[in-house]
């Protein structure tokens, strides 16, 4: 029993991982109706501008202010340039873009930073959590953070008239227009606030994983699967399922014999596989109705 | 977030292609081909090698617009398939002493199959989500080939060597020269037949499904069924590419077969022109050449040329290699007149 409950607390403590992720995945696909394949390329990136930030002798936290600046405006950017043109493409063409741009984030990062693995800083300190081996203190402050993410989100989106004009410009953009919602901007909005929590998820994941151009790729998946299993439009339902999989994810690897490490990117996609045949919508999620 | 359930008006994922534009004119075809066949006998064996490889990839790409540009669906999975294939080639060639040109039919039905049951999930699922599952599938997939259980017959990480068949009937040629002619003939049974299907009853099939989903089931067609179908032959089609691939690389190993790939297939796709058969091999020579100019560039600049590239198909010949090829035809009847 014992056992069975580190390894859920041990869980959580990488569920918070993706919980970040997939509420950035979540967010944008409020906004456009898009999974980005890039997500997790761009939020690498804003980790390295974070860790370029104090390699110039910025401190922890200025370092993490500009960075969100920064990435809300790259985020925004990139709409503006390169997909708002692609708004009335067919899916297929906005996917390509999406891959595109994952391999030039990609070879931009590692032609300026180079390949080599990075440590990089937590503000939390390393040590164990209020005496508990299993969780140290700066997954304990990476679940603290997700959940503080969530709540802002919340209030965000509920009580504030920006929050509500993006909610209505994602649902039925053609009477958000009418009422007078720049609905344009607001997808825009969203590019720029998914890159900045993506950004933040990356400066919480870095010292887990270190600093690398690739360090993205398992946790990207991750992502998507927490995001699927939640529910891909509900925020609260990605959070759930990015600590649903991460217990899943410990408890699959310690029980069912012949599943380690290696066989972490099949689980994933057993679960992606499994979750969308049998509850496409999610854990959260609303159904989608289509009109003939 | 709201209240209301989502109702959405699905646009079709990928434009229409009308039938007739999918295929080259007979002339053409025959340029093309004289083109293909004569080629080798002028050059080196190491280009060879490479135009052997540009055949296989064409023929995964074309596999590849037959799903998409054929029925609609996408899949950034392709890799899973081509890795099968390889595997299935290099396995029976190896532990089996199976004959090379016997192995790829069994390749192609197994990974039609393998393709076939992957369809039943996707069936439910579109757009987005089904690049999502395919995605996933393409990422697992090495993890999967280096599994301790299967690593008596695929070698584990290591992979496994596999020998390059000589010229039969004491003709007199290199071995590389042999499979390029080798591989030709399969890629242009495979074209023709390609084309054939997508003419007939099932192709007709699969568009109607690709230009509206609903519609099609309502005039009769089993969206179920032609949707796995198309599956299973771009998965069989893929699947013979993978064992030519593995046959000319004369290697197989799991890291080969990575998301890298599905990726480079579906640039190819859309460079080549999706929905246009023809277009396979100019999306090809394009996953095959261009990352090999940037590198010399700049090492590590591969990634970006290519996403740059990518960018500026999409943003000026949305329709890739066809549109060039319609623009080319135009200006040649003007000149004529």
């Amino acid at each position: 029993m014992e056992l069975f409950t580190n390894q859920v607390l041990a869980g959580i403590a990488t569920g918070a991982i993706y919980a970040c992720m997939a509420l950035a995945v979540v967010m944008i696909y409020q906004a456009i109706d898009h999974l980005n394949f890039a997500q997790g390329e761009m939020a690498m990136f804003s980790t390295f501008i974070s860790w370029q930030l104090m390699q110039w002798g910025v401190p922890y936290w200025g370092a993490f202010i500009l960075t969100l600046a920064l990435s809300f405006a790259g985020g925004i950017l990139i709409e503006r340039l390169l997909f708002k043109p692609l708004a009335k493409a067919p899916v297929l063409t906005n996917v390509a873009g999406f891959i595109a741009l994952f391999a030039i984030v990609n070879s931009v990062a590692g032609l300026i930073w180079d390949f080599t693995i990075k440590q990089y800083p937590t503000p939390f300190g390393s040590s164990p959590f209020l005496g508990s081996q299993l969780i140290s203190t700066h997954q304990a402050g990476m679940i603290g953070v997700t959940i503080l993410l969530l709540i802002l989100l919340f209030i965000f989106f509920q009580y504030t008239r920006m929050g509500l004009a993006m909610r209505a410009a994602a649902s039925l953009p053609e009477s958000a227009r009418l009422v007078g919602i720049n609905t344009s901007w607001m997808i825009a909005l969203g590019w720029g606030m998914a890159t900045a929590i993506g950004s933040i998820a990356g400066m919480l994941i870095a010292p887990v994983v270190f600093l690398e151009p690739n360090m993205m790729g398992g946790v990207l998946i991750y992502g998507f699967a927490a995001a699927v299993l939640g529910g891909l439009t509900s925020p609260l339902g990605a959070v759930i399922g990015g600590f649903l999989v991460g217990v899943f994810e410990n408890l699959a690897g310690t029980y069912i014999p012949g599943v380690g490490n290696e066989l972490k990117l099949p689980i994933a996609l057993a679960l992606i596989i499994t979750v969308l045949v049998v509850k496409p919508a999610g854990l959260f999620g609303r159904p989608i109705v289509k009109r003939v | 977030m709201s209240a209301a359930e989502d109702v959405v008006t699905e646009a079709p994922a990928v434009e229409a292609v009308p039938k007739r534009a999918m295929t080259l004119g007979l002339g053409t075809s025959l340029v093309v081909l004289a083109a293909l066949c004569l080629a080798p006998l002028f050059v080196k064996n190491f280009i060879i090698f490479q135009m052997t490889m540009l055949l296989i990839y064409a023929l995964a790409v074309l596999a590849l617009n037959i799903l998409t540009g054929g029925s609609g669906q996408f899949s950034l999975g392709q890799s899973a398939f081509y890795a099968v294939g390889a595997y299935t080639s290099a396995i029976l060639m190896e532990h089996a002493n199976m004959n090379y040109a016997l192995t790829l039919p069994i390749a192609g039905v197994i990974c039609f199959a393998f393709g076939f049951i992957f369809g039943q999930p996707a069936l439910r699922l579109s757009g987005v989500y089904l690049a999502l599952a395919t995605f996933a599938l393409a990422t697992a997939m090495p993890q999967l080939l280096k599994l301790g259980f299967f690593e008596h017959w695929t070698g584990g990480v290591q992979g496994l060597v596999v020998t390059k068949p000589d010229a039969p009937f004491g003709l007199p040629m290199s071995q590389d020269m042999w499979l390029y002619y080798f591989t030709l003939a399969v890629s242009i049974g495979i074209y023709i037949a390609s084309v054939n299907l997508l003419k007939s009853r099932s192709g007709r099939a699969f568009m109607a499904i690709r230009d509206n989903e609903i519609a099609a089931s309502a005039m009769g067609v089993d969206v179920a069924l032609y949707k796995t179908l198309a599956f299973g032959v771009s998965a069989g089609i893929t699947g013979v590419a993978g064992g030519l691939g593995a046959i000319a690389v004369q290697f197989v190993a799991p890291d080969g077969y990575t998301i890298t790939l599905a990726i480079s297939l579906f640039l190819g796709m859309v460079v080549g022109g999706v929905g246009w058969l023809p277009g396979s091999i100019v999306g090809s020579a394009f996953i095959i050449f261009v990352p090999n100019i940037a590198e010399g560039i700049s090492k590590g600049l591969s990634g970006a040329v290519f996403g740059v590239l990518l960018f500026l198909v999409i943003f000026l010949v949305p329709h890739g290699a066809r549109q060039v090829a319609m623009i080319a035809q135009g200006l040649i009847a003007k000149l004529k007149n």
